[in-house]
């Protein structure tokens, strides 16, 4: 039994969600992020969060798995600050919405001013419905000084409890500053990008269990919907036992989730 | 830190991935020599001198080199910048960004 709680099920067949079922997955997380091009307006956010709250869940259910998602304008669509709070704007329409958890996943892609401008704004709305967030960080070169100016925007704004915010695609120079600070921590498994199976089980032997969750951020673009029972299989075949495993697949993200009060599995 | 140890053996993890690496490294260096014959620009590009150089961290006799190669791959600088020009990150840090190591 497994969740995978960051997942964009909206790229992804319904063969997809029958095999997740399958491999023991019954409940998934599903943050707002980037389609691959830039939506024209405001609009196109709409229907995009109609399908979010309303689409999906029923999709999910036909596989027994329980749908949720966190609601935003990726970083990726920020560099335009006006166009940017129009989106921010539609989304209180949509918090009354039992399977909607908080906000995400927001964060920086190349670190810019407008980007953070958009990250607090964010972050802002997120304090004044006391919502959780679900943070993003950058790629490749950019997450190191990405992860940095996430975590002290957070610390600046200083109405979140860093205990309800996860910051998530933590790696090797990351995680140990992220858990640290108290935050949650989440790390993806991509096959190209990010960390792969193995290298997830390396930051488990290192940094231990607490506070730390796996995800397979499954997407339009090169990744593993079935990336999370991958991972347990390499927990298994390294001699982990079966209750380190259930933790960091499936207690560890229930515990964070569940402080919405909305979380619910099959 | 360490809080789970590491439970296999030196042995059990040779014998279990030796094979897979001993692969992955043979795709390291086939693409070395691929890049080196191949013609046109890109004899100076940033990204095969930042490779070079974690190639040489590899092979240093010192610990956490996943953690050395990424940070040495990283921007270090501590601003953000004015604006967004791309998209896309590229792997290695640009010759013009001033996060360059
Ligand atoms: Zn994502």
């Amino acid at each position: 039994m497994y969740i995978d709680p960051h997942i964009h099920m909206v790229s992804r067949t319904t063969d997809d969600y029958q095999r997740m079922a399958l491999a023991g997955c019954v409940a998934i997380t599903e943050p707002a992020f980037w389609a691959g091009y830039d939506r024209s307006s405001p609009q196109g956010f709409h229907d995009y969060f109609r399908q979010l709250t309303d689409t999906e869940p029923k999709r999910a259910a036909q596989y027994g798995i329980r749908h949720h998602t966190w609601l935003c304008i990726n970083p990726k669509e920020a560099e335009d600050p006006v166009f940017a709070r129009e989106v921010i704007a539609l989304i209180p329409n949509f918090l009354a919405c039992e399977s909607v958890l908080g906000i995400g996943e927001i964060g920086l892609n190349k670190n810019s001013r407008n980007e953070l401008e958009i990250l607090e704004a964010h972050l802002d709305l997120a304090a004044k419905h006391n919502l959780m967030v679900l943070v993003h960080t950058p790629h490749l070169e950019d997450k190191l000084k990405g992860t940095r100016l996430i975590m002290d925007a957070i610390r600046n704004q200083g109405r979140l409890d860093p205990g309800r915010v996860l910051i998530d695609h933590v790696e090797e120079h990351t995680v140990g500053m992220v858990l640290e600070r108290g935050f949650w921590a989440g790390m993806t498994l991509y096959p190209d990008t990010k960390c792969t199976p193995q290298r997830a089980v390396d930051i488990f032997e290192m940094h231990g269990t607490e506070r730390l969750w796996i995800n397979s951020a499954g997407d339009w673009g090169q990744s593993d919907p079935l990336a999370v029972p991958k991972a347990q299989l390499e927990m298994r075949a390294r001699g982990h036992c079966e209750s380190n495993i259930r933790k960091v697949s499936f207690e560890n993200p229930l515990a964070f989730l569940s402080q919405s009060g909305r979380f619910k599995i099959s | 830190m360490a809080s789970a140890p590491v439970l296999l053996s030196k042995r059990a993890l040779i014998d279990r991935s030796y094979l897979e690496h001993r692969a992955r490294l043979l795709d390291v260096a086939s693409f070395l020599d691929r890049v080196e014959r191949a013609g046109g620009e890109g004899a100076d590009d940033f990204r095969m001198r930042a490779f070079h150089a974690c190639c040489a961290l590899l092979i240093d006799g010192k610990p956490d080199r996943t953690q050395r190669i990424l940070e040495l791959l990283s921007d270090h600088t501590r601003e953000p910048i004015a604006h967004a020009h791309t998209k896309s990150a590229t792997g290695a840090v640009p010759p013009t960004s001033a996060g360059a190591r």
